[in-house]
């Protein structure tokens, strides 16, 4: 166990990360009522979550202050593996339009 | 000879220099975001599957409710990263107003979230109907966000126990720190709840 260090002003020094997500936040909810296709506002709305989780990870989380090696041993594989639960969309347009598998 | 083996790995420093418990609350929350990833990724089939995926959230209630939430949320994370410095610098009466800050925002966050059910549920919204359109909303709905409120739930209590845990000098200042990292998994998951559950499918 390390020994108690001086308190600092972690409030202050997260808060522009703090005021970038509610900024993010509020941006995805202004991008929402415009009107982009639904495709491109899921492809939109989704990069700003992305960048949202990572700044939250990194700063919030302190992924960034650890070893590289945390890093690297979590983060690939869990992309990895979402990456992957991908495959499955050909067959949910299949569904939508209601076309049986060529025989 | 079993017992110097069993010796030897107690010796062993851990590779990535940080205490067992953080690794193990690392290693849970990434099998956690692949769950949620994984029914993330199940909606995402069903509402691509569906022709008549219903778009019910107007802006006043569900979505202005789903701001407040997602403020209250990512500053009861503030609240708890400063619970965490106050912890490591010994300072337990500062770390229990914190957690005790972050309980409070959790708490308003579960009620509004509550409040968001109960309005939904008025409207005629059930597990397998609906009257907009495919009933399958309903089940994606409340699954998915019903894990995030049993999540926020759970870290609620949580942070109580190790609350009174640390102040009475039984629990450290590693044990605020591991909790504050489900925390902020917490507030990290409802960033990807809202865009793709609120966002893509509100009322125009």
């Amino acid at each position: 166990m390390t020994a108690p260090r001086k308190s600092g002003n972690v409030i202050a020094k997260y808060l522009p990360v703090y005021f970038v997500l509610l900024g993010i936040a509020g941006l995805e909810v202004f991008l929402a009522y415009q009107h982009f296709s639904t495709a491109a506002l899921l492809v939109i709305l989704l990069g700003l979550a992305i960048c949202g989780g990572a700044l939250a990870v990194m700063y919030f989380m302190h992924l960034a202050q650890e070893r590289r090696s945390l890093f690297l041993t979590l983060i690939p594989a869990t992309i990895f593996v979402l990456l992957m639960m991908n495959m499955f969309w050909s067959d949910s347009f299949r569904l939508l339009r209601m076309r049986p598998f060529p025989h | 000879m079993a017992m110097h083996r069993h010796d030897g790995a107690l010796m062993e420093g851990s590779p990535y220099a940080i205490p067992s418990r953080k690794l193990t609350m690392w290693l849970f929350l990434i099998s956690d975001a692949v769950t949620f990833g994984a029914i993330l990724f199940g909606y995402g089939y069903l509402r691509t599957a569906s022709s008549d995926w219903p778009a019910p959230f107007k802006f006043n209630p569900s979505i202005l409710n789903v701001i407040i939430m997602t403020f209250v949320l990512i500053t009861s994370s503030l609240t708890m990263l400063g619970a965490v410095d106050s912890a490591k610098a010994g300072d337990k009466a500062k770390a229990n107003r914190f957690l005790w800050s972050t309980i409070l925002l959790g708490v308003i966050f579960a009620g509004l979230h509550i409040r968001e059910w109960f309005a939904l549920i008025d409207e005629g919204v059930r597990l397998f109907q609906n009257p907009w359109g495919s009933p399958l909303f309903g089940a994606t709905f409340f699954s998915i966000t019903g894990l995030h409120l049993l999540h926020v739930i759970c870290g609620v209590v949580a942070i109580a126990v190790i609350s009174r845990g640390f102040s009475r000098g039984s629990l450290t200042a590693g044990h605020v720190e591991t909790t504050g990292l489900y925390w902020h998994f917490v507030d990290l998951v409802w960033m990807f709840v809202v865009p793709l559950i609120y966002l893509l499918n509100i009322s125009r």
